[in-house]
């Protein structure tokens, strides 16, 4: 079978990532002449099903009572029996930590491939090949899979939607036979940005790094900059190391990879790990005490100066400019 | 409670972006100058599992790595750190095997050494970055897995595990054994050894093993390429070029600044 399928997760809804989800598997259904189905995990699916469904051929929604709440061995049961059934040649996933988890083992069980991170997929003379960084982003390769099917996790949020179908997709709904699994159980889920914009999906983020010295300028220097460009608030690893900035604002190779429209960058150095989680933003800008910082080489912009100067005399002339 | 921690020796990724070079022919980074180091999300991993064994009161706590004969340096740091016993599987063939090789490797090296309560790794290691050879090495125990850790507790021979999510944390009760693989947070920050520790770690055991004593197919785990080949390496080339603002003053500069973020963002 040449079909795609998209894992789509209820709880995440049509984000930017699920969007560019099923961009990327509408291009490779197309390179394959197969059909492109999504399977959406979780209670409460139904707005989302019919969203899908207006660019995805077929929509299969899992939702019954074993599979309301994430619980990683049982939506991995329930995710193996509906891909035997579809038969796809790929299956594709976000790179959220839920899909991270799911895609090696679901690969192993189907005997299939997987790999992860990918900013480019194709299918190339029948076999499928993923692109992705190396080496905190200094190096890039092409991994090519070998077995089938292919399931890849993609940084799926620099990739455009799917365009609408000229009609509807077909819903249908899994009933599956799910058997209990309490080896491992979710006992306790805390969202720390509750009514946040997810840094993942931010148009605009703005990001301090080791030079902001300390928690507090954080929240006095650059949170009220952020609130002028309606952006959201990230950090570098050595901020979150250093416990200025909690670690969910981490962005990087070992944080989160995001793809805003801009992302500036203060006190930030440039450290190839931490530009491996910007490669996808749009614009990057930064302030920087250092003219030889990394950052600057990765910028559309910059200014050198010390940001504790800068920064208020920043925030003044946005404030002026936008009135 | 016996424990296996897995490490990965890799090339130091602090190592600047302006030294890297790769030889294209044979897909793999050139060492150059820099240094072999263990990655840093086994050593968090290593630092977890020191921790519960401090909290649960006793744990033997056994390191295995699969990589080259220089790998021995990550698990005799290890052993410094309190690790009980260490194996090193040595890796003679392909020197980028892919995760599934490496997830039946370590897991033949794992069913030799005994039964484990607890396997932990990294979440993913800071040269390929695949982030897959744990959960491929819970298949290949048919053990249950939870990614992302930063904390575990024993709790009345259950383990309590905290694993970061996207947008916050979640706790986990988990039935043992089971494959945990852990990413930093400021309570694992890996400890220094103490150098009488480390000298007194060169005289300890070590055991050494080849993928021929294992009872697997070594042909095919030298091959290393069952599950994903790299077909391509190279070093990306940035051609973005840093447009400093300008101005007679600071106050002209910020100026030009602002107008440049304002037109960027399209927003105000």
């Amino acid at each position: 079978m040449n079909d795609v399928v998209i894992v789509l997760f209820a709880s995440a809804g049509f984000d930017k990532g699920a969007q560019g989800l099923t961009g990327a598997a509408r291009q490779l259904a197309g390179e394959l002449g197969g059909q492109m189905r999504a399977v959406i995990v979780g209670s409460g699916a139904e707005a989302l099903a019919s969203e899908v469904a207006r660019v995805a051929d077929y929509v299969t929604v899992a939702d019954q009572a074993e599979l309301a709440e994430y619980q990683p061995e049982i939506c991995l049961d329930a995710l193996t029996k509906l891909c035997r059934e579809l038969s796809p040649r790929a299956i594709l996933f976000s790179n959220d930590t839920y899909s991270q988890e799911l895609a090696p083992r679901l690969a192993h069980r189907l005997g299939g491939s997987a790999v992860g991170d990918g900013v480019e997929l194709r299918s190339q003379g029948g076999a499928l090949q993923v692109v992705r960084q190396v080496y905190g982003g200094k190096g890039q390769a092409t991994i090519e899979l070998k077995r089938s099917p292919a399931v890849v996790w993609l940084r799926t949020r620099s990739f455009a939607a799917a365009p609408a179908r000229a009609s509807a997709g077909e819903i249908t709904h899994a009933a599956l036979e799910l058997k209990t699994d309490k080896r491992t159980r979710i006992v306790e889920r805390k969202r720390e940005d509750a009514g946040q914009v997810r840094l993942e999906d931010a148009r605009v983020i703005v990001a301090g790094g080791r030079g902001i010295g300390g928690a507090e300028p954080f929240a006095t220097e650059l949170k009220p900059l952020a609130q002028l460009l309606g952006a959201e608030m990230a950090a570098s690893r050595a901020a979150c190391d250093a416990g200025w900035a909690p670690v969910t604002w981490q962005v990087g190779q070992t944080g989160k990879k995001v793809a805003p429209d801009l992302y500036l960058a203060i006190g930030i150095n440039g450290a190839s790990q931490h530009l491996a989680g910007i490669s996808e933003a749009k614009n990057i800008a930064a302030i920087n005490i250092d003219p030889d910082a990394p950052i600057f080489k990765h910028c559309r912009f910059g200014i050198v100066g010390d940001y504790r100067k800068v920064v208020p005399l920043l925030r003044q002339r946005i404030a002026a400019l936008s009135k | 409670m016996n424990i296996l921690v897995c490490l990965k020796q890799i090339l130091d990724p602090e190592a600047p972006a302006r030294d890297f070079r790769v030889d294209t022919v044979k897909r793999e980074a050139e060492r150059g100058s820099a240094n072999l180091v263990t990655n840093i999300f086994c050593e968090n991993a290593l630092e977890t599992t020191l921790k519960l064994r401090e909290s649960a009161g006793e744990a033997t706590i056994s390191v295995l790595s699969y990589g080259p004969a220089t790998a021995e340096e990550s698990l005799r740091k290890a052993l410094a750190m309190k690790a009980n016993t260490a194996t090193l599987v040595l890796n003679d063939g392909n020197p980028n095997p892919d995760p599934l090789t490496v997830a039946r490797v370590l897991a033949a090296a794992a069913r030799k050494l005994g039964t484990f309560d607890l396997i932990m790794l990294g979440r993913e290691a800071g040269d390929w970055g695949a982030g897959q050879t744990g959960a491929l090495l819970a298949e290949e125990l048919a053990m249950p897995c939870v990614c992302f850790a930063d904390r575990v507790e024993a709790a009345g021979g259950k383990l309590r595990i905290r694993r970061q999510t996207d947008s916050g944390w979640e706790l986990l009760d988990v039935e043992p054994p089971v494959v945990v693989t852990v990413t930093n947070d400021e309570h694992n920050v890996p400890r220094i050894p103490k150098v009488r520790d480390v000298m007194t770690s060169y005289r300890q055991p070590l055991t050494k093993w080849t993928v021929d004593d294992l009872g697997i197919d070594a042909a095919e785990a030298r091959a290393g390429n069952v599950y994903y080949e790299v077909a391509e390496l190279s070093i990306p080339q940035k051609d973005t070029q840093c447009e400093f603002v300008t101005g007679d003053t600071p106050e002209d500069k910020v100026e030009a600044f602002a107008k440049r973020l304002i037109a960027v963002t399209g927003a105000l």
